[in-house]
């Protein structure tokens, strides 16, 4: 007895979770957060490239906003890890963690070149475009379903097999880039002509980001006001609730990651059909995982997720100006965002959670 | 032809097999650590910048001191791979961050780290060299057993490696011997597969965890260590380690959490990379489809063991899942 008060009493502070912060204060506590990391890169940046900070940040800024073109190319990658973002949002909301979307877009995308050159010439461009669509959605849907399936069966462990998956697509489209290439085995992808996304306004990205737009707006009411919505996040919060008001559990799981799927199918389609009208192993480029955290950083929330996901490209376009300009290695956005990130998971910590010091008086 | 063949699986297998036991010994703490690829490539690059001061301070690449020359990058290696477990821990276990977020920002981070010092390292230090091409150090670290090659097939087999590959195997040894002779090992199980019960049972839970993941992540930061000093013959180049990492997160599914399994496991892996070398006529394209194989291979081995439902084929109960005290 009397040593458990003594082990009690010896710790100087205890951590308390938050009851409720409001929500000005989470946000000056996430901006404390990105402030400090900035402060860090820049330390590191000054440390590796005898730059001033603020002439680092304003490299940075021009890297990411110099030219209308800069914008153009800022937007439309935002648009895309912002539609990968909201693929996994749904299935992480159920506490299905899906860090497949790697795999899931380059089988949309893969899905989506097959289209391009086997049916380019045979339909008219209207027709083959909803052919496009359709297959993307559905192979990325059917390759999203692959783990669900076992994992509502026999509860094989989703986040390893997800992770295993990307990989297998990576394969495959490796496969058909080289076997696809021009001239055959060459490894220089085919520029696919037929079926590419059209051009608005001149703008070449601005359908991208448009698609994008509607998919956001029609997530956040799926999720939000939609009873299919209230399930996922009913499934996530507890299993056992679910089952007990009537959810069925394993069609909600499927039925998510079908979801989920499809949308990194779309994400796949655009990147194929409207930005590189080409496919490439590396078209998803990281996205899947990215898309990880920026989902995760922006608490589920969709119209959050356009800001972090905008954050995350603007740092990694800034990162490689700086490294363009000072000859260093492209990576450096690489090391920048991780720290960055690693900030921001770091807050909410304090977000969540408050410390409270134990007064002198209690010990005795 | 069969003993090179053996000998290059082994080779390929190495890295694997460091990498599995490292992030078996994190998985048993509970933890689920997709940073292990970005480990990795601090792991090598540490070591790489070590050696590349080491090799740049001296007059003539002569006078390199071997010991010197094989203890600095190992040393480097495992303070690089420590610190990156150490930001790990320090967000999963002491800022209850998430552990899938965090592990993949690490990796991020990591192979950020590795591509940009690789890349860059020549211009930080002024050096004129071309490339980093540590020849020197790589001689130390591929010395092998001075009777290797009078032993025929059999010296091919078992004796043609640098001392890291019988490191590897000794680790894994070891740390299946810890996990499941000694109290320690006990310990560190009940952790990983229920850390409000072995908290009860006086268990310091926050110690196994913050020891097992630092170690872990040594311990895998040495599979970048061998991939560039040994099989990579000291030679830098972005990219190169590709995705070994990852297949050691594989291999760790694929051996059901047991390092002593791992040996083996990692000399298949190892296996079904180098075996479309030796196919007459393979192209280019059948070849990445080979590359899938031990992914196939893991996803096949996760789904029996999932359908089994064996208790001790299982992952930890406790993988990924957070353990907050106050919240039991």
């Amino acid at each position: 007895m009397s040593k458990m008060n003594k082990l009690y009493f010896k710790t100087k502070s205890h951590i308390v979770k938050r009851d409720d912060i409001t929500w000005w204060k989470a946000w000056i506590i996430r901006v404390i957060a990105v402030l400090l990391a900035m402060v860090v890169c820049g330390i590191v940046t000054v440390f590796l490239t005898d730059l001033n900070p603020i002439e680092m940040y304003i490299t940075m800024a021009e890297g990411a906003l110099g030219t209308t073109r800069l914008v153009w190319n800022l937007i439309q990658n935002t648009a895309i890890l912002l539609c990968v973002s909201l693929a996994v949002t749904p299935a992480f909301k159920m506490k299905f963690w899906n860090i497949g979307a790697e795999g899931q877009v380059l089988i949309g995308g893969l899905a989506t070149a097959a289209c391009m050159i086997f049916l380019g010439e045979k339909l008219p461009t209207p027709l083959l475009m909803l052919v496009m669509v359709i297959t993307s959605v559905v192979s990325g849907a059917l390759w999203a379903l692959v783990p669900a399936f076992f994992k509502t069966r026999f509860n094989s462990n989703e986040t390893l097999f997800t992770l295993m998956m990307n990989y297998v697509a990576i394969q495959i489209v490796a496969y058909y880039t080289l076997e696809w290439s021009m001239p055959k085995g060459s490894g220089t992808p085919r520029t696919l002509e037929y079926g590419q996304l059209p051009v608005l306004f001149g703008q070449k990205y601005l359908i991208n980001i448009l698609i994008v737009l509607v998919l956001t707006i029609v997530a956040y009411i799926y999720l939000k006001y939609s009873k299919q919505g209230y399930e996922i996040s009913v499934v996530g919060e507890s299993e056992n609730t679910a089952r007990y008001i009537g959810i069925n559990v394993k069609k909600v799981v499927l039925r998510t990651m079908a979801i989920s799927g499809a949308v990194c199918g779309i994400a796949g389609f655009l990147l194929v059909a409207g930005t590189d009208h080409s496919l490439k192993s590396d078209t998803a480029g990281g996205r899947g995982f990215t898309a990880i955290m920026v989902s995760w950083l922006a608490k589920f929330n969709p119209i959050f997720m356009i800001l972090t996901s905008l954050l995350i490209v603007f740092l990694q376009k800034g990162a490689s100006k700086i490294s363009e300009v000072y000859r260093l290695n492209s990576s450096f956005s690489d090391i920048i965002t991780g720290i960055i990130i690693f900030f921001i998971i770091g807050s909410e910590f304090f977000i969540n959670y408050k410390i409270k010091f134990n007064k002198k008086e209690e010990n005795k | 032809m069969i003993a090179t063949i053996i000998q290059r699986a082994v080779m390929q297998g190495t890295p694997l097999l460091f990498g599995s036991t490292g992030e078996i010994l994190t998985e048993k703490s509970g933890h689920l650590n997709l940073g292990i690829p970005g480990i990795m490539y601090v792991g090598a690059i540490s070591g790489v910048a070590g050696a590349f001061l080491y090799e740049q301070s001296l007059a003539s690449p002569e006078l390199l001191n071997p010991i010197l020359a094989v203890l600095i990058p190992l040393l480097c290696s495992l303070v690089g791979s420590t610190l990156m477990g150490l930001i790990y821990c320090f967000l999963t276990v002491t800022l209850r961050a998430n552990q899938n977020v965090t592990g993949l920002a690490l990796t991020t981070f990591g192979i950020g780290v590795g591509n940009f010092f690789g890349g860059s390292l020549i211009k930080l230090v002024d050096s004129d060299v071309p490339s980093i091409a540590l020849s020197a150090t790589s001689n130390a670290f591929k010395t092998e057993l001075p009777f290797a090659h009078s032993l025929g097939w059999f010296g091919e087999i078992f004796f043609s490696y640098g001392f890291l590959v019988y490191v590897a195997i000794i680790v894994a040894i070891i740390a299946s011997f810890i996990l499941n002779k000694t109290r320690i090992g006990l310990h560190l199980r009940a952790v990983g597969e229920n850390p409000a019960t072995a908290d009860a049972a006086g268990i310091n839970v926050t110690r196994y965890k913050y020891i097992t993941t630092s170690i872990g992540s040594a311990i895998a930061g040495l599979g970048g260590l061998y991939y560039v000093m040994d099989y990579a013959n000291g030679v830098w180049s972005n990219n190169g380690f590709g995705d070994r990492g990852w297949l050691s997160i594989a291999l760790v599914i694929f051996s059901v959490w047991r390092p002593s399994l791992s040996i083996l496991g990692s000399i298949l892996f190892g296996f079904l990379y180098v075996i479309p070398t030796y196919i007459p006529n393979i192209t280019v394209s059948d070849k990445k489809l080979f590359e899938m194989l031990p992914y196939v291979v893991t996803i096949i081995v996760l789904i029996i063991t999932s359908m089994r439902n064996k208790k001790e084929n299982q992952p930890p109960a406790a993988l990924g899942l957070p353990y907050f005290r106050e919240e039991r």
